[in-house]
């Protein structure tokens, strides 16, 4: 893909403050965190938490009352708004789209701006509608109403990653399409992201959207306050406070589960015969396995029948009419959680495992996946406690500090006991 | 002499008054638009400035039309200049209502993204509020139009051009052969023209409202 190489950019946001005047508190109070590049974070919270407020001071279209913002290493709490933004991208909930131009002009017009010429325009117009799974010749002319939500969503990421900017900003762009499209867009998200390696800023206040797009969640408290900074994983596992774990709500533990492929755990091989194979060689199988059953292949190698012992003697040799058809199967991508489900509903509590094209790779049943998850658990709280341990030396290191300005002239400390 | 007659008879004098009225009233409104949209888009941002521009219109258009060209005639004299400056004035409540609130309608959520990609204030407001506040603004002009082809009738009062003459003249002569034909044919003139200028609005607003946004 010609990508012009501009690939994500940091992220520095240091003591950002907003506060309106009239207001005794700020908005958003002396926020700080850095963002890595090519990396996803969710800000996720209450409603006026200030997460928006956040995001948007990120691009200046709040401007800050105090504190820097450095992109790329760059300050650009002073720069001209119209430059910076030109390098951010930016989508909204419902899109945002300009009603009056078509969907290749609603992705043109940052190029446009740029002073691209035409052709490259057009071109790279294309790209962006291959790229987020519309077909430009069908969608190019059409005008947003004669969208769905889902494609208008669509186009208003394409259009946000027009100018190919390192940084995505995202404004709840899901928040107003139905679930089963959500889905499919967090999806498309995720896969994005795999191709463009872009740094986003994510606002949600869906705690599991969050947890399946971002690499790392802030959970955010009123004012913007950083309840925790940390990966999906150990904010499950090990959540800060109260207020976080509130916010994680009930099932923390099966939420996990979506967290983790199929393929990052173990999976048992079973004994597995195919039905070209001679029915003497089945028979010996059976006999010869420790199980009770085997997994018969059709000649594609993908999952076809449990075979039981004896079901060959009642079926009177007929493959054809001997076992229990295999009626779910998960591929090796597919969730824990997705694997568990798979899983209750088989009447043996087991389900075989494929691989890209159908082909089987081997099995999981309770008991491998109630392993997993044990050991999984542990090693995640093992990590957040070794994070936890960190802050606390941060914060302790930093509260001296600011003991020892104190001493000085007049400390500018903020109310550093909050947390 | 019958109406046909008369019109036969007449029809030079009465198509140059008809192109005269066409033409006042076109260029007033071409002035009263540039005007009307210009301070629309001055006063929009500020709830104070754009009641102002409201009322301020509004009470021009309370003055009856002849008081108004009687007054302006010790100021600017007899003939064009007063028709002129009165019909543009009249000309300019609806267009600048409707700017205000077709600029003020426009979904904050889209200017906050056109922000968000990096416009600038001039060009969010040439591409993307004027475009999606036009329909309203172009049924403005449309509303003064035909109330300036009313009022450019008593234009004749101070001498104005139009198919007011014809039938202030009529007016003048009541009683006399043509009196009647007279007041006729200048008011049918009127309602003729503005029907014209209406079907030619319909035309203009196919032609420049796009079509994402017609209804």
């Amino acid at each position: 893909m010609p990508e012009t190489g501009d690939h994500g950019a940091s992220i520095e946001l240091e003591s950002l403050t907003k506060r309106y005047p009239g207001s005794a508190q700020p908005a958003v109070d002396n926020v700080s965190m850095e963002i890595k590049a090519g990396e996803v974070v969710v800000f996720v919270g209450p409603s006026g938490c200030g997460k928006s407020t956040t995001l948007k001071m990120i691009n200046r279209l709040i401007e800050p009352t105090g504190g820097r913002i450095r992109i790329g290493g760059e300050d650009v709490t002073d720069m001209d708004p119209v430059k910076l933004r030109r390098k951010v991208g930016y989508a909204i909930q419902s899109a945002g789209l300009f009603p009056h131009m078509t969907v290749a002009q609603n992705i043109g017009i940052v190029p446009r701006m740029l002073g691209w010429p035409r052709a490259r325009i057009k071109e790279r117009t294309e790209e962006l509608l291959d790229l987020v799974g519309l077909d430009p010749g069908e969608f190019q002319g059409r005008y947003p109403r004669r969208l769905s939500g889902g494609q208008q969503q669509r186009v208003g990421v394409a259009r946000a990653l027009a100018a190919d900017p390192p940084v995505l900003l995202m404004d709840e762009p899901f928040g107003a399409v139905d679930p089963i499209t959500r889905d499919h867009l967090q999806d498309e998200l995720i896969r994005l992201q795999h191709e463009l390696h872009k740094t986003i800023v994510f606002v949600t206040h869906d705690f599991d959207e969050a947890i399946k797009i971002g690499d790392r969640i802030a959970v955010l408290r009123e004012r913007s306050h950083i309840a925790q900074f940390d990966t999906p994983e150990a904010i499950l596992t090990n959540p800060a406070d109260d207020f976080v774990s509130g916010f994680v709500g009930a099932g923390a533990a099966l939420k996990r589960l979506n967290l983790t492929r199929v393929r990052d755990v173990e999976i048992t091989d079973y004994p597995t015969v195919t039905v070209d194979d001679p029915l003497q060689q089945i028979f010996n199988e059976l006999r010869t396995s420790g199980s009770n059953e085997i997994l018969l292949l059709d000649r594609r190698g993908r999952p076809y029948k449990w075979l039981r012992r004896g079901d060959l003697m009642r079926a009177r040799g007929s493959l054809a009419r001997a076992g229990t058809l295999v009626n779910d199967t998960v591929t090796r991508d597919a969730t824990l959680r997705d694997a568990l489900e798979a899983v209750l509903t088989d009447n043996a509590g087991r389900v075989a495992v494929t691989g890209r094209r159908g082909e089987y790779t081997g099995v999981v049943d309770m008991e491998t996946l109630m392993n997993s998850v044990h050991e999984m658990l542990e090693a995640d709280r093992l990590d957040a406690l070794e994070h936890q341990h960190e802050l606390q030396s941060l914060r302790a290191s930093q509260t001296h500090a600011e003991q020892e300005g104190a001493a000085g002239p007049a400390g500018v400390g903020g109310p550093g006991g909050e947390r | 002499m019958n109406f046909w007659e008369y019109l036969v008879n007449r029809h030079q004098q009465l198509l140059t008054d008809a192109y005269q009225h066409a033409s006042v009233v076109f260029q007033c409104m071409v002035v009263a638009t540039a005007l009307g949209v210009l301070i629309g888009v001055v006063t929009y941002r500020s709830e104070w400035a754009g009641n102002l521009a409201t009322t301020t219109t509004a009470t021009v258009l309370t003055v009856p039309a002849l008081a108004l060209i009687g007054l302006l005639i010790p100021l600017v004299g007899l003939g064009v200049p007063p028709t002129v400056i009165a019909l543009t004035l009249y000309g300019l409540l609806p267009v600048v209502r409707n700017a205000i609130v077709g600029l003020r309608g426009v979904d904050p959520a889209l200017v906050d993204a056109a922000t968000g990609i990096g416009m600038s204030r001039p060009s969010r407001l040439l591409r993307i509020e004027l475009p999606l506040a036009w329909p309203p603004i172009l049924t403005g002009i449309r509303v003064s139009t035909q109330m300036l082809m009313g009022i450019a009738a008593i234009a004749a009062y101070a001498s104005g051009p139009g198919l007011g003459n014809v039938i202030f003249r009529g007016l003048a002569s009541l009683g006399s052969a043509n009196a009647l034909n007279q007041v006729l044919a200048g008011t049918l003139g009127i309602v003729i023209l503005a029907l014209l200028f209406d079907a030619a609005y319909v035309l203009i607003g196919r032609l420049t409202i796009p079509r994402g946004i017609r209804a």
